[in-house]
């Protein structure tokens, strides 16, 4: 809606607000580096050493498991880390702190404080998958790698962050402070067992009524395609219903946080 | 006469106040160069039967300092969020700095800045970054933003603790730091939401200070209180708001002035043995433009006063009376000691408004 005033300088002034205040948030993740990566890195790491490597080892789990299980860790981290870096911080500033009002008074359209927070928690959430690359060769010794499928895994992985920050920007715009707890418990834990991560979707054909709740967590399609593309000879849902399911949940996504963002900020 | 509480001046300090007399109507005839024009602007929330805000107009002249006077759930604060961008009105028009808040909130954003009632820092960053992340959001370069934030910071008394982080901070120091951050882009109009409630009264004083050299150096500033000795030290136009509605705009001087017979001038002089001074009262209800004549009797003597006070209530001004009042007394022979001039708060005013204590 402001957008559509702004004129040819005001874009220019938009742009540089905007950046400034990607800059503050870049800013303070690099200060607080140590603690960006505990959080980003510990949970996956784990998973991956207890079924990856414990599991495995003490000969609970078949051969091969470890490389069915990582891709499935890429796509939880991406969603996941966007989640958290979007859903906390703006609960808090939006009703605790009221530190975004500063961002909010900054000469740029209220619609463009959402799309940096979408955009640097989206980033954030592919910087984090990305060091679970190195992380899985150290832990594993060695992980999926299938040059042909990086297109795909790129993909996989811009998408799973988007979907990550849409659901933290709609979750962080609905929810009091008063209800932080409560609704992330009830959010966080089903959707990190029923998004596939740790088994292919294809294979619960024995537990039906589990197949068609995880094909209700849009993280499935990420696990899923991510598959598709390190290892494609385990059976997966189709890349391109994958794309398709996930471009259509971002969008609702997004359309809900914006909204919710917009009542927020302006009354 | 139910006036609630009394503000006395001296004699010299009603004088001050004859230098910032603005006419309510001197700001409508330059609405085009108005720093502030609220034209019937309207809000109604949402699922709320009564308007918030309730058709109020009025202008801001540049390097005025307006406030905004009135209890708690009067609208100061909704009508400072449309102003300011954050509150979209339901009706009617505004204008910060020539620019419609409503049809451009971007630009207007540019030319305002706001000190909220609750510190609203960024707790992630030190103070001196909250300054020039600040800057940095409005468009100001980064070594013209470092020096600014360096002069702000001395000036707020916070030069050695520009490194620290606001959680650490007091109400007072957050106030400030608030206030250094808002003029980090040199806004054309300064918004302050209760500035100095919940600080102590050191804090409020220093706040006072530096509000008062903003507008020394020409910042327009809107404030709102329900402290009507802010509004009266600071103000030079108040709005008294209440139910959303502005129910009387001027100068402090001038609203006080609107309460009929409310201006007071107290004498004190030498008795005479035996006189409980009843000539002299009916003397002096001879005045022009006295309505009513009391003794003031001290209870600390008992009746047995060697100097008697005098009370007189004034229709019009009270400082026009002291003469012939000074006169009377030297015909009479009788020692004029001391004066007092009583101004009605602007409390009375709301008193008499609203027929409501203003807490």
């Amino acid at each position: 809606m402001s957008a559509a005033a702004a004129s040819a300088p005001g874009r220019a002034s938009q742009s540089r607000a905007f950046r400034a205040v990607l800059a503050r948030d870049v800013f303070v993740t690099w200060s607080e580096l140590p603690v960006f990566l505990a959080q980003v890195i510990l949970q996956p790491l784990f998973l991956l050493l207890v079924f990856g490597k414990v599991l495995a080892s003490l000969g609970y789990t078949q051969h091969g498991y470890a490389h069915l299980l990582f891709p499935g860790l890429l796509a939880l981290t991406a969603v996941i880390t966007g989640m958290q870096t979007l859903a906390f911080p703006l609960v808090i500033e939006f009703g605790w702190t009221k530190e975004i009002e500063d961002r909010l008074l900054a000469p740029m359209a209220t619609g463009l404080v959402a799309a940096e927070k979408i955009l640097f928690a989206s980033v954030r959430a592919m910087i984090a998958a990305a060091i679970m690359i190195p992380v899985g060769v150290l832990v594993l010794g060695s992980v999926p790698w299938r040059w042909s499928g990086v297109p795909l895994l790129v993909l996989a992985l811009i998408l799973g962050s988007l979907l990550g920050s849409a659901l933290g920007l709609a979750l962080g715009t609905l929810v009091t402070p008063a209800r932080i707890n409560i609704v992330f418990s009830l959010v966080f834990t089903p959707l990190l067992f029923t998004g596939c991560s740790q088994y292919p979707w294809p294979s619960l054909s024995r537990l039906p009524w589990f197949k068609v709740v995880t094909a209700c967590n849009p993280m499935t399609y990420v696990s899923e395609s991510m598959r598709a593309a390190l290892v494609p000879n385990v059976p997966h849902i189709a890349p391109w219903v994958c794309v398709v399911v996930l471009i259509g949940s971002i969008g609702a996504l997004m359309a809900i946080g914006l909204r919710g963002f917009y009542r927020r900020a302006i009354d | 006469m139910p006036l609630g509480r009394w503000h006395a001046y001296g004699l010299t300090s009603s004088a001050v106040s004859a230098g910032s007399v603005t006419e309510a109507g001197a700001g409508a005839s330059t609405m085009s160069a108005a720093a502030v024009v609220v034209d019937a602007l309207v809000k109604r929330y949402p699922k709320s039967p009564v308007n918030a805000v309730d058709g109020i107009s009025f202008t801001v002249a540049p390097g005025e300092v307006f406030g905004l006077l009135g209890p708690n759930g009067a609208g100061k604060t909704t009508t400072v969020g449309m102003l300011t961008t954050r509150v979209r009105p339901t009706s009617g028009r505004a204008t910060v700095g020539g620019i419609d808040v409503a049809a451009d909130p971007v630009h207007a954003r540019g030319r305002l800045a706001v000190v909220p009632q609750r510190s609203n820092l960024d707790r992630s960053i030190s103070i001196r970054r909250n300054l020039t992340f600040h800057a940095a959001y409005h468009g100001v370069p980064g070594a013209e933003a470092k020096a600014r934030a360096d002069e702000l910071l001395e000036q707020f008394g916070l030069r050695e603790r520009g490194d620290v982080k606001p959680d650490m901070f007091s109400g007072g120091q957050a106030q400030r730091v608030m206030i250094a951050r808002a003029l980090m882009h040199q806004p054309q109009v300064l918004f302050l939401d209760e500035p100095t409630t919940g600080l102590d009264p050191a804090a409020r004083l220093f706040v006072w200070d530096r509000l008062r050299e903003l507008r020394d150096r020409g910042v327009t500033l809107i404030l709102t209180t329900h402290d009507m000795q802010e509004a009266a030290t600071l103000a030079d136009r108040v709005g008294i708001m209440d139910h959303g509605k502005l129910l009387s705009l001027g100068t402090p001087e001038a609203l006080m002035r609107s309460l009929p017979g409310s201006s007071t001038l107290e004498l004190t002089t030498d008795a005479r043995d035996g006189d409980a001074g009843e000539p002299l009262l009916a003397e002096l209800s001879a005045l022009p433009d006295v309505e009513r004549v009391e003794l003031i009797h001290d209870p600390a003597t008992g009746g047995q006063e060697s100097t008697l006070r005098v009370r007189l209530y004034v229709a019009g001004e009270a400082p026009q009376l002291v003469a012939p009042a000074a006169a009377l007394l030297a015909r009479r022979g009788q020692a004029l000691s001391g004066v007092e001039l009583g101004e009605p708060t602007l409390e009375d005013v709301f008193i008499h408004l609203t027929g409501r204590t203003l807490r």
